[in-house]
Parts: C-alpha cells; structure tokens; sequence
C-alpha cells in the first residue's frame, strides 16, 4: 500500500530552516494543550455510546429508570447475554454472517481483480468506454433495484436462503475502480512485455505478475466489502427474515411488545465484538486503507 | 474459464516440434492461439464483472421501471398497464412529498455539521500530535459499530422517557425533548447516528488529503508570515476541496437512500418511520408501499424518482467540483503570476540597492529568480 499512502515520513523528517527565518520551524511543533483537548473530546463523544451500551447491558432494568445514569458498568453482562440467547438464535445467525460476508468478500476480491488488471494493464478494443461505464455506474444507486429482485428471488424460491443474500453484491463497480487504480501504477508494463516475450499465456501473467502485484489493494478491498456486507440491513431483513443474518436478528430483539434495553444493549455488544476484534487485529490497515481509498478515489 | 487459453503457450518447451508440414501446422496453429489469447483475454477477464453487473445491478434498476408502468401487486402479480400513472399519483401524494422532505432535513442536518466536524478532526490529526495512530484508530472506532447497533444503542440513549439524554436534560433542570415524537428532534437524533458513525471515517480521507499538500508551499507561505490560521483557509482548505467534494457525493448518495436508522429507531411505531411518519425517508416510504401496502407499482415508481434525484445530485456535484476546480486554477494562475512579477521586481529593486554596497555580491540576473522557480511544483511554474 506504500504506493498509495501519503509517505508521512517525508513530513515529520526535520525541516531545512532557512538562515535566519525562525517562523519557518513552526510548522512542526508540537501542537499544545488546546488540540489535546479537542482530540480527547472527539475521542469520548465517539467511544462513549459504546461503553454507555455495556453499562447498560451489564445491567438490569432499574438501571435505566434510576434518575442519575449510572457510570460504572454492573455484573449482570452474563445474564442479559444468555437472555439475548434465548430470544433469538445468536450462533445461527453469526454464522449466517460470515458465510455471506466472507463469499461476497471472495466473488467481489475475484472479479475485481480481474477486470481491474485487464483495465490497468491491457490493451483491448472498447477498454475506454468500458471503464467510463464502470466509473458512471460508481454513483447508481443499484440498492433501488430491490423491488424487481425480489420479486424474482420469490419467483425463484429463494427467499430464506443465503444465496437470495449473496447473489445482488456478488460484483461491485467500486472493486473494478479501486483495482484498476492501484494495479495501473504498481505494475510495471515492461514487466508484462517481458513475460509476454518470454512466451507466458496472458492467464499466467496475470497469476504470476498481476496478482502478487495487487495483493495488499485485495486485503483492503476485501476489508472494506467485508464490512459493508456485514452491516447489510435492508436487503437481507427481506429475504431472509426467518433465517437471518446477526443484524436481522439484532434487530428482532426489539420487536417484541415490551423493550427490555439491558438485553437489547447486551445484544448490541455481543454482535459488535466480532468487528471489535477485528478492529484490534486489522485497524492500521483499516486507517490505511481509508486513506489510500481517498487518495486514489 | 480462461484456463482453457493456457495449454498451447505452457507446453511449447516441453514438447520439441518434430521436422516436416505438421510442426508447420502446429507452429502455426500456436500461433494463432497466441494471437486469440492475446485478443480476447481481456475481455474474458472483464466478462464476469460486467454479466453479473448487468445481472444483479442494471437489471433490476430497469426492470424497476417496468414494474412502475403496471399497477402491480404483490399478491395478484402483474396488473394492467397503467402508463405514468403510477408517477402522477405518486407525485401529488403528500406522504411522497413528506418522505422527501425528511430525507433531505436529515440528509442535511448530518452532512453540514458532519463535514465541518471531519476537516475539524481532519485538522488536529495533521498536526505533529503524539501518539498519533492511536487517535487515528479512536477515530474510527465507531465505524466498526454497524447501522443496527448504532440505532439501537441511540435508540435507547435517545429515548423518551429514561434515555440518557432525557435523563441529564431533566436533571439540569431543563424539559426533556420528545426524540421520537416530535418531527425536527427526530430527525437530528437520527442525523447523531449517522455522524456519529461516518465522520471519524471521513476525517481519515480528508486527513490524507491533507498530507498530499506539499509541505514547502506551506513553509513558504509561514516565511511571507502567514499564521497557522491563514495557512489552513488560505492553502489546506482550496487543496482538500476535490477529496471535499468527494466526501460530499457519497455521503449524499448514502444519505439519500437512508433506511437502517429511521426503521428502526422507534420499535413502537407500528408504521415505519414513526407514528405520525415524521421521519419516514423515501426508502421507508418504498418499503411500506410495497412490503406493507403491496403497491409495487407505485413503489417502483417512488425508487425509479429517488433513483433519479440521487444521479442528478451526482451530476451536480460533478458538474460543481469541474466548474469550482476550472475556475480556481485560472485564479490561482493569474494571482501566482502577479505575485511572481511583483516578487521579481522587488528582487530586482534589493539586488541594485545591494550592488550599490562595494563587495556585495554581483547582479547575476536572472539567478534568483531561478532559485525560486525550482521551489515550485510543475503546475506553479506553469502559471
């Protein structure tokens, strides 16, 4: 990804002064107090919705009646979660998730991939036009489709399955953009003359040149789909309401009559935690691939 | 499926040809499959993009269009052909008219402040702050949370009668606020969620954007003694607008199609998007019309008008960030040339005062000018 994060290197290496221009080290101070503060306030405004959800999901109901919010989470975590358990089917529906997440993740790493290499790094009749489309059709809004895809998904009988989930996101045109942008720049074209000249097929380049070369945009790229597919609320709460992904069925914990929002809250932890780890695992890469998206988008 | 293209050019070293006509043959034949292989890879490797695109993406969308000229319904299937009636009843329905309404106030109440609140944070990132990926990280923190979590933790926070929120306001002495009731606090409540989720992401974009700005122009600008103040409007601001507009247009293709928040932030309401649909958005309002009501005409009719706002606001955007970006180069040109002049004048008025002193350092005209052109990016010694 090197290639395609800003180098902050180049700015926090000590800056040439010029002779007698003081003003000019400003630049690189360290910032004081003031921006601490600000920082800090974004920080607790951004984290504190989700301890405030443990502090309520470790607690139970008179909790949330009591007049001061309490500040300290309780010990009831456990009982809320077993609850949680009870009411919808957790572990079904967690790996309800990863199966779609991870095949949408897998298809769209694929055929991005594909098609970015042979926009970046061939020439073909037809190659301008195509990408023009694929860049016009980054800002349709093809979710709006849901009313004739459905209709064919219940034609097809396919309602309730995992594949009525998968099959509407198998490709994206953001993929085909985002590997056509990295690949044209990281690839060198003499590189793809030279096997070529060396009498490699044009498949064979691609697995021995193309792919190694686009490796780190396809972790990123395969972050970012896996997270989108996982945050998907719209599509599957319509197909598949009776076997549902962990955000239908999330959501089902409030549809009962009474909302009991210490087993709700609990609930709302429990299925952030998969992202949470991969928030610990995976979150340089992800600042980094936000980054990189802006840059090259 | 472009496998099948391989076997000829692989095996060409292991398989020496045999002399006579069909080593001709085949030499030629390999040839030609070189060739074919040459030719139509690509197109083999853009194929599954584009057919499940056309697929699963287009498909639909037209389709959309089709079923909004039937007055079709989910149970009886396709009705008559009822031409644009469906766009004319849809048009002149004011619970069409409320829906937009409500996708805009929410749209807008989170992408202003939203914006400003990420070139704020965006800001304070560039700065040479310690431990600086572990705020970055903290930015981001609540993306991981997804729409579903977000609303229901909000949901509670947010709430009526014990929400946290109510539960200060009343303790300060102040009313509490009916979030899901009255039509202006839902809608910024439901805009919290959305910001509250999207803007340390955006922060990052506009942060790296910010650090694509060349630092010498920077450093230049603090030696004409510009403070850190002037320095951001006057160079980081005009240099982020492209990553702004940016911002802008996927925020406003996601926030026009807003659906996870508004459903589900009262689970009360048996209608969705409140009792009163005082923050129905237009998708709500497509999903009650055709998995509540049945309409899938008059619903396909509502997604094909909300499919075309969301383009036009596309090519608006587009069509401003071309304009803005044009006419600020021709700006930027002709202010660089002026100061260019004037800063080779006042070279030129220094260095005669200077050779006026005896062992001053000779006229070599045109040297500093130089110097200077070398500190600047192409595009400057262009103008």
């Amino acid at each position: 990804m090197s290639a395609a994060t800003v180098d902050r290197g180049t700015r926090t290496s000590a800056p040439t002064p010029k002779p007698g221009k003081r003003r000019s080290m400003g630049i690189e101070r360290r910032p004081g107090w003031f921006t601490y503060t600000l920082i800090g306030v974004f920080f607790v405004a951004g984290a504190y919705p989700l301890y405030w959800s443990f502090v309520i999901g470790s607690s139970d109901k008179s909790a949330l009646t009591s007049t001061w919010p309490p500040l300290l989470p309780g010990g009831q975590f456990w009982i809320n979660a077993a609850e949680v358990f009870d009411t919808i089917d957790f572990w079904k529906a967690l790996l309800n998730s990863v199966i779609v997440s991870s095949v949408i993740t897998l298809s769209v790493i694929v055929f991005s991939t594909l098609a970015g290499y042979a926009f970046a790094k061939l020439r073909f009749r037809g190659r301008e036009g195509l990408m023009v489309f694929v860049i016009a059709t980054l800002a349709v809004p093809t979710q709006l489709g849901i009313i004739p895809l459905f209709m064919l998904m219940k034609d097809f009988g396919w309602t309730g399955t995992l594949g009525a989930v998968i099959i509407p996101t198998l490709v994206t045109a953001f993929g085909v953009f985002f590997m056509r942008q990295y690949l044209v720049d990281v690839i060198p074209d003499e590189l793809i003359e030279a096997a070529r000249v060396d009498g490699a097929s044009m498949i064979r380049t691609f697995w021995h040149v193309g792919v190694p070369a686009a490796r780190p945009a396809m972790a990123i790229l395969g972050l970012f789909t896996f997270m989108t597919a996982w945050t998907d609320y719209l599509w599957p709460l319509l197909v598949v309401p009776q076997n549902p992904t962990l955000q239908v069925a999330l959501s089902q914990l409030q549809s009962a009559k009474y909302v009991d929002y210490s087993v709700v809250l609990a609930g709302a932890v429990l299925a952030t935690l998969p992202l949470l780890i991969l928030f610990v695992v995976a979150g340089k890469q992800l600042v980094s691939g936000i980054m990189a998206g802006a840059v090259k988008g | 499926m472009t496998s099948t293209l391989t076997p000829p050019a692989e095996s060409a070293p292991a398989a020496p040809a045999p002399a006579g006509k069909p080593s001709k043959d085949r030499s030629e034949f390999r040839r030609k499959l070189s060739r074919f292989d040459l030719k139509a890879s690509p197109y083999f490797y853009v194929a599954p993009f584009f057919i499940l695109f056309g697929l699963v993406g287009l498909f639909p969308l037209v389709y959309t269009f089709v079923v909004s000229l039937n007055d079709w319904n989910l149970l009886t299937g396709p009705g008559e052909w009822v031409g644009l009636d469906n766009f004319a009843a849809e048009l002149t329905d004011p619970l069409f008219w409320n829906s937009l309404f409500n996708t805009f106030s929410i749209f807008l109440l989170s992408a202003i402040p939203q914006l400003i609140a990420a070139v704020v944070i965006a800001a304070v990132l560039d700065q040479n702050i310690r431990a600086k990926t572990f705020w970055r990280l903290s930015v981001i923190l609540p993306y991981i949370v997804t729409p579903v979590a977000v609303t229901l933790i909000f949901s509670n926070i947010f709430g009526e009668q014990y929400g946290l929120v109510n539960n200060i306001l009343t303790t300060i002495g102040l009313d509490p606020v009916m979030w899901k009731t009255e039509t202006l606090p839902s809608h910024i409540a439901i805009a919290i969620m959305v910001n509250w989720r999207w803007t340390g992401y955006n922060a990052l974009i506009l942060l790296a954007a910010m650090q694509a700005v060349p630092k010498d122009i920077h450093e230049s600008a603090a030696l004409d003694g510009a403070g850190a103040v002037r320095r951001f409007f006057s160079i980081t601001i005009p240099s982020i607008r492209p990553t702004m507009i940016f911002v802008i247009i996927t925020a406003t293709i996601g926030g026009l199609q807003i659906f996870t928040e508004p459903k589900l932030f009262n689970a009360a309401s048996s209608i969705p998007g409140g009792p009163q649909r005082q923050y129905q958005t237009t998708v709500l309002y497509i999903w009650d019309l055709a998995f509540n009501r049945q309409e899938f005409g008059k619903a396909s009719a509502v997604a094909w008008i909300l499919f075309l706002i969301v383009v036009a606001f596309g090519l608006l955007n587009f069509w401003l960030s071309r304009r803005i970006a044009s006419g600020e180069n021709r700006a930027i040109s002709k202010r660089r040339a002026k100061r260019l002049a004037r800063y080779r004048t006042e070279q030129e008025l220094e260095l005669d005062r200077l050779s006026a002193i005896p062992g001053a350092p000779a006229r070599t005209g045109a040297s500093v000018p130089l110097e200077r052109d070398a500190d600047l990016t192409p595009e400057e010694r262009d103008a």
